[in-house]
């Protein structure tokens, strides 16, 4: 590998299964809102209704710094081991209605228990972030390649009303990652919240189209109920309509605000996955295939148990059917930390670009030009970035 | 009837079975798939990258 051997990392390579118990923890993470309520209950603390917020906000960026990276790979044999032990994907089958348990029962409780707006808002941004986490285990469902796990996204997704992601993500994202063409790559000088609002449209129009073209191969309009997209939003529509129709217009203000928080979950992720970083043309015109360098990487262990190794995202674009216990640590651009806390950098843009754009520039040697900027701001970029340069 | 494997994920597509999720009959030529059409495994990969494959 050694084309991608910008970082000098020496790799490490590992025998023992280091992580496998603590691959429940997300689990944990998923019905955390209710274990909150539970002890905000027994208790009467204000702050417990807040436990994910603050579990995300404050605590994993925290076990980030205290604990650090982990870089180390399992050499091929082992690798394929872990890969086909079943109990990994277990784990994330389990997960599953766990989403849908937290979801139902804290929609009950801020419909008919919850006492202060603190308390309602505290658990409904809980529900967002653990909707955050129903993405992940969806992804990770989605990009496998067979009925069983697919149908599993479906489902999953339907929590966080993000059912055309499988379709968006696997055929769209994947294909047009790091170049221009893609809604769900930031660019050079973007800040999260435009990326945000070029992002999800444009995610949502890529998704119909791509199942549109399929499924007018097969002779099917899009409103036919082979549409993936469809199905599971039927799912959301269900959920999201009996709790209002049980509850009543109580539980609107946590719809709106745990669905729309959620989805800025993922769309945050998609932020800082691939920031600024460009695949070259290539001379035949096509661009060059998605390697290591085409995204960001992060190794600290707190937050990558809590997503399922996402972050190792380099090597997730380089082989995205590889499943999460086996994901690799790569020769790739490094991110200074893990997502949770480059998700509050990304929320203040100025702090964002302080550190993430010269990473970007270091990446090119400098080379601006071959980064991927945002078409509003190249004139300005260029200038600023070339500034100083005698070689003209 | 030829099998066609993708170079990075191994998926095969066989003009026999063809693919019916992707909206393929069994029997569709390899040269009836639309150029732009990407691994529906990976898509890491696209059409013209796939290699003949012989078992
Ligand atoms: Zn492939």
């Amino acid at each position: 590998m050694a084309q991608y051997n910008t970082y000098n990392h020496v790799e490490k390579i590992k025998t023992k299964d280091t992580k496998r118990y603590l691959w429940w923890l997300p689990l944990l993470v998923a019905v955390s809102p209710i274990i909150g309520i539970k002890i905000y209950e027994a208790t009467g603390n204000p702050l417990f209704p807040w436990l994910t917020p603050i579990l995300w906000y404050i605590f994993i960026p925290l076990g980030d710094f205290v604990f650090g990276r982990d870089d180390a790979n399992y050499r091929d044999s082992r690798s394929e081991e872990i890969e086909n032990d079943v109990f990994y994907k277990w784990l994330v089958f389990l997960s599953v209605p766990l989403f849908y348990v937290t979801w139902i029962y804290s929609a009950w409780w801020i419909a008919t228990v919850a006492n202060s707006t603190t308390a309602y808002l505290g658990v409904t941004i809980g529900v967002a972030l653990t909707n955050g986490l129903a993405l992940v285990v969806g992804h990770e469902l989605g990009h496998k390649n067979n009925q069983q796990e697919k149908n599993l996204a479906k489902l999953v997704l339907a929590v966080p009303a993000y059912g055309h992601f499988s379709a968006e993500h696997n055929r769209g994202h994947h294909k047009d990652v790091a170049t221009p063409d893609d809604p769900a790559s930031a660019r050079l000088g973007e800040s999260l919240y435009k990326f945000i609002l070029r992002e999800i449209p444009g995610a949502f129009v890529r998704a119909f189209h791509d199942e549109n073209v399929r499924l007018k191969r097969k002779g099917k309009s899009v409103f036919s109920i082979e549409n993936q997209i469809l199905q599971s939003f039927f799912i959301t529509f269900l959920l999201y309509g009996g709790a209002l129709y049980t509850w009543g217009p109580v539980i609107l203000p946590f719809i709106l605000i745990s669905t729309l928080w959620g989805w800025q979950f993922l769309s945050t992720s998609n932020y800082i996955e691939h920031y600024g970083l460009l695949r070259q043309k290539q001379e035949d015109g096509r661009f060059e295939r998605t390697r290591p360098e085409h995204s960001w990487n992060a190794d600290h262990i707190v937050s990558n148990i809590m997503t399922f190794h996402l972050q190792r995202h380099s090597d997730h674009h380089s082989r995205p059917t590889r499943r999460y216990q086996v994901l690799r640590s790569d020769d790739a651009p490094q991110l200074p930390t893990g997502y949770a806390g480059c998700f509050t950098m990304a929320y203040l843009p100025f702090l964002w670009r302080k550190v993430m754009d010269h990473r970007v520039l270091e990446q090119y040697n400098g080379d601006i030009l071959k980064a991927n900027l945002d078409p509003k701001k190249r004139d300005a970029l260029i200038r600023k970035y070339t500034k100083g340069d005698s070689n003209e | 009837m030829n099998k066609y494997v993708c170079p990075g994920c191994g998926y095969i597509y066989s003009e026999e079975s063809g693919d019916e999720f992707e909206g393929f009959p069994a029997g569709t030529k390899w040269i009836d798939i639309p150029a732009d059409w990407a691994c529906p495994s990976c898509a890491v990969r696209d059409k013209q990258d796939f290699q003949k494959f012989e078992d």
